[in-house]
């Protein structure tokens, strides 16, 4: 049985923005080589850190939404502390309430870039 | 006579204080809002004192079923950074 999540992950600042789109490829590729599908993606872009990680007070935030088997999660998880340039990620799983949530959000969201 | 007056006077002098305590009520129920968003950093700062410390229920008033949602958000939060774990004049 499929899942819905939403994963967030922050990337190393130093990376340049074609880099940065190199890292979320790689992610979104993974996710779909899992027979997973993205529902919704959204880049939050530079952001300061409410606090220094790996003394850099400063991120690149990707929020990624799918729905993918439960046993992906581990295998996600494990790329994600592999990668140098992802400094920090949580992965969520959604369920009735959140899901409602989320499209709620995704639609608002959609509805700015159409205006 | 004068001595009655007197009393009168204090009497209306030191009125009861009359304490009018407002209900407090849980945000969550009363505007049913049903999942709490970790997220939104900017939400979860009103459950949290100026050292960015989680606020008990007894002053916000959330029913136990959220201020548990609430604190997982902040925790998740915290956790991506757009949260704090310990300041100094958040607000």
């Amino acid at each position: 049985m499929k899942n819905r999540y939403e994963t967030v992950f922050i990337a190393t600042p130093v990376l340049s923005e074609v880099q940065m789109k190199e890292a979320v490829e790689k992610f979104k590729d993974l996710i779909l080589k899992n027979k997973g599908e993205i529902v919704y993606e959204e880049n939050w872009g530079l952001k300061k850190l409410a606090y220094p990680i790996q003394k850099k007070s400063t991120g690149f935030y990707y929020l990624i939404e799918f729905s993918a088997e439960s046993s992906f999660i581990q295998k996600l998880e494990t790329e994600y502390r592999r990668d140098e340039r992802i400094i920090r990620f949580l992965t969520f799983k959604l369920e009735k309430y959140s899901i409602e949530y989320a499209d709620k959000r995704r639609s608002k969201k959609t509805e700015k870039v159409e205006e | 006579m004068a001595m009655q007056q007197g009393q009168s006077e204090i009497r209306y002098l030191t009125p009861p204080t009359i304490e009018t305590k407002k209900k407090k009520y849980c945000r969550f129920l009363k505007n049913r809002i049903k999942y709490v968003d970790y997220k939104d950093p900017e939400f979860l700062k009103k459950f949290l004192n100026e050292q960015g410390k989680i606020l008990p229920r007894r002053i916000t008033g959330t029913s136990l079923k959220f201020q548990r949602k609430v604190a997982s958000a902040i925790k998740r939060a915290r956790h991506l950074a757009l949260l704090p774990y310990v300041t100094d004049m958040l607000k």
